[in-house]
């Protein structure tokens, strides 16, 4: 079942800057995405919606190229990932799910880590680690604790400060929220849309938490087994699956229509 | 991503490396300061600290036997202790190239194992000279460097076999276990096997013992044989280069009289660079088996699908 979105009739200025033409990746004999197609607008929070197992982590890993296409192009400023890594690398930033640190250094060390990896000098990086700390709030117990003692919601937003030393143009957030309390949830929530809001970070973000998507997304795209069955606005899918307009529905009925029909 | 020199298993394993080094070299120091009462200007007496055996084995069959450990050590959760702790994804996504984690993570042990054989050889040196009194001369310093770059490239290898079963391995127990159990084959069965095929190819009956040609195909079935363990290779190779009297890497040689007579008529040391030249094919295959397996290593990494990375 494949499909091509890209903005239809919705009036955005941003450029595109992540496109996928045909994208189609196969673990052996497995699909584990079908000829995606798919376009991304500089500034927007795109939600990226799906059951487990549905090929988002793989469609992430694709456009970062962590992994190689089977068969179709995949541009991330106009540059090929499986080709140009490095560049693409240096352009954005990536929260794997469950991201994994080295507990036995503190934050503060975590952070210096990256900062030297992406070749920031150590005189530039220490201002900078203390500015993302300070957006993340856990400038406090940045030398105080091991990485290893923190609690799951502060790593998941010390994960968001790693993707934030390198200066993004793009963060692609793979499940940000995934085992957080719901306060943590909701901090999360709003600093990723201040990422894109304030910092003017697109945000790339995947979730299979209906709820917290519509929040903060300006457009979603719906992949269910490997194929993209739907993107775009919400309401703009609202009006078109389930004729109604805006106010009357809520993401889950469009995604539960979009899914039986999958 | 604590780093080898901060790291407790790495200081308890150099701590037990030296600390038998040193025992050794004491002993082997004390004897020889013994034997040495009343005699002016020994040469070649320097390498004895590394190569007699004392009451106990010498230095370098302690690292033939015990260096695979330190390469093992060094290297068996390289990969996939970043694997479990999830920081493999996340170091593949920072602008590096994904080979540069493999070379990295190899060349961060391979500089660890140099910087530790320099310091154990300049210690053991460094005792001998206060022991014996000897200084060694130019030649005895060149066959220890390059008893050091054996050693290394040795050692090495282990840490290759090491890194490799980290890539193909998620749990770091199964990858030590597996580097175990190869340097337990290779160690000890290499040997026996090398013993029970050669009786099956070539036996020595007792018709035959009063045969030489018999018991050196004997000899040399078994030989090559295990030759194909890196530790015999190892052994052969360094016995040869520290030792200036030894002439061959053979244990037995078929020789008539006139070579007989000839060879102990000129009991003298060989010079380095034949000495090299003797050891030549075993320092290839050295280099090889160690490079044929990081070759293996970063291909198998290299080809990973990330998902299972």
């Amino acid at each position: 079942m494949p499909c091509s979105f890209g903005w239809g009739d919705v009036n955005v200025e941003g450029q595109i800057i992540i496109e996928a033409e045909g994208l189609t990746k196969k673990y052996d004999s497995q699909v584990a995405v079908n000829n995606l197609n798919l376009q991304v607008r500089e500034g927007e929070v795109f939600g990226f919606l799906g059951p487990n197992g549905a090929g988002k982590t793989t469609t992430l890993l694709m456009v970062l190229g962590l992994t190689e296409p089977t068969s179709g192009k995949i541009r991330v400023f106009g540059l090929d990932p499986a080709r140009d890594p490095l560049r693409v690398k240096e352009k954005v930033g990536y929260l794997p799910e469950n991201v994994g640190f080295y507990d036995e250094m503190d934050a503060w060390q975590n952070l210096l880590y990256v900062a030297r990896l992406n070749r920031i000098p150590d005189r530039v990086s220490a201002e900078k680690i203390r500015e993302v700390l300070e957006i993340v709030e856990l400038l406090e117990e940045s030398r105080k604790k091991k990485v290893g003692a923190f609690s799951k919601g502060m790593r998941q937003r010390l994960g968001i400060a790693e993707v934030l030393i390198k200066e993004p143009k793009v963060a692609f957030l793979d499940e940000p929220t995934i085992g957080l309390d719901p306060d943590g949830t909701n901090r999360m929530l709003d600093l990723i849309h201040s990422l894109s809001r304030e910092k003017n970070i697109t945000v790339f973000f995947s979730s299979h938490l209906l709820d917290q998507v519509e929040k903060i997304s300006d457009r979603v795209g719906i992949m269910i087994k490997g194929n993209l069955v739907a993107a775009g606005p919400i309401d703009v899918l609202a009006k078109q699956k389930l004729g109604v307009d805006s106010g009357h529905y809520t993401l889950q009925e469009i995604y539960m229509k979009y899914f039986k029909e999958a | 991503m604590e780093d080898h020199f901060s790291s407790i298993r790495y200081l308890i394993i150099s701590a037990v490396i030296v600390m038998v080094s040193v025992f050794i070299t004491s002993m082997v120091g004390i004897s020889i300061q013994e034997e040495l009462k009343g005699l002016a200007k020994p040469t070649l007496i320097f390498l004895l600290l590394f190569t007699a055996t004392g009451k106990l084995f010498s230095f370098v069959q302690f690292i033939g036997f015990f260096g695979p450990i330190f390469g093992i050590v060094l290297g068996f959760d390289a990969i996939n202790r970043e694997r479990v702790s999830r920081t493999l994804s996340k170091l593949l996504s920072q602008p590096i190239y994904r080979d540069s984690v493999i070379n990295g993570k190899f060349l961060a042990g391979v500089t660890t194992i140099a910087i530790v054989l320099a310091g154990i050889v300049l210690i053991i040196s460094g005792l001998g000279l206060k022991l014996i009194g000897v200084v060694p001369g130019p030649e005895e310093v060149f066959r220890l460097v390059i008893y050091l770059v054996i050693s290394l490239l040795y050692i090495s290898f282990w840490l290759g076999i090491s890194i490799l079963f980290s890539v193909i391995f998620r749990s770091t127990a199964t990858s030590v276990l597996a580097s175990l159990a190869l340097w337990i084959f290779f160690s000890f069965f290499i040997g026996l096997g090398s013993g029970v095929v050669a009786d099956a190819v070539a036996p020595i009956s007792q018709a035959s013992q009063a045969n030489p040609e018999a018991i050196v195909k004997h000899a040399e079935i078994q030989r090559t044989i295990s030759l194909c363990s890196p530790m015999n290779l190892y052994g052969e190779a360094t016995s040869t280069i520290l030792d200036p009297m030894r002439k061959t890497t053979s244990s037995i040689i078929l020789m008539g009289p006139l070579e007989r007579l000839s060879i102990s008529r000129f009991q003298n040391p060989l010079p380095l660079l034949d000495s090299v030249k003797i050891v030549w094919p075993d320092l290839v295959s050295i280099i090889a088996v160690t490079f044929v397996c990081f070759g293996i290593c970063y291909l198998v990494f290299m080809r990973q699908e990330i998902r299972t990375v």
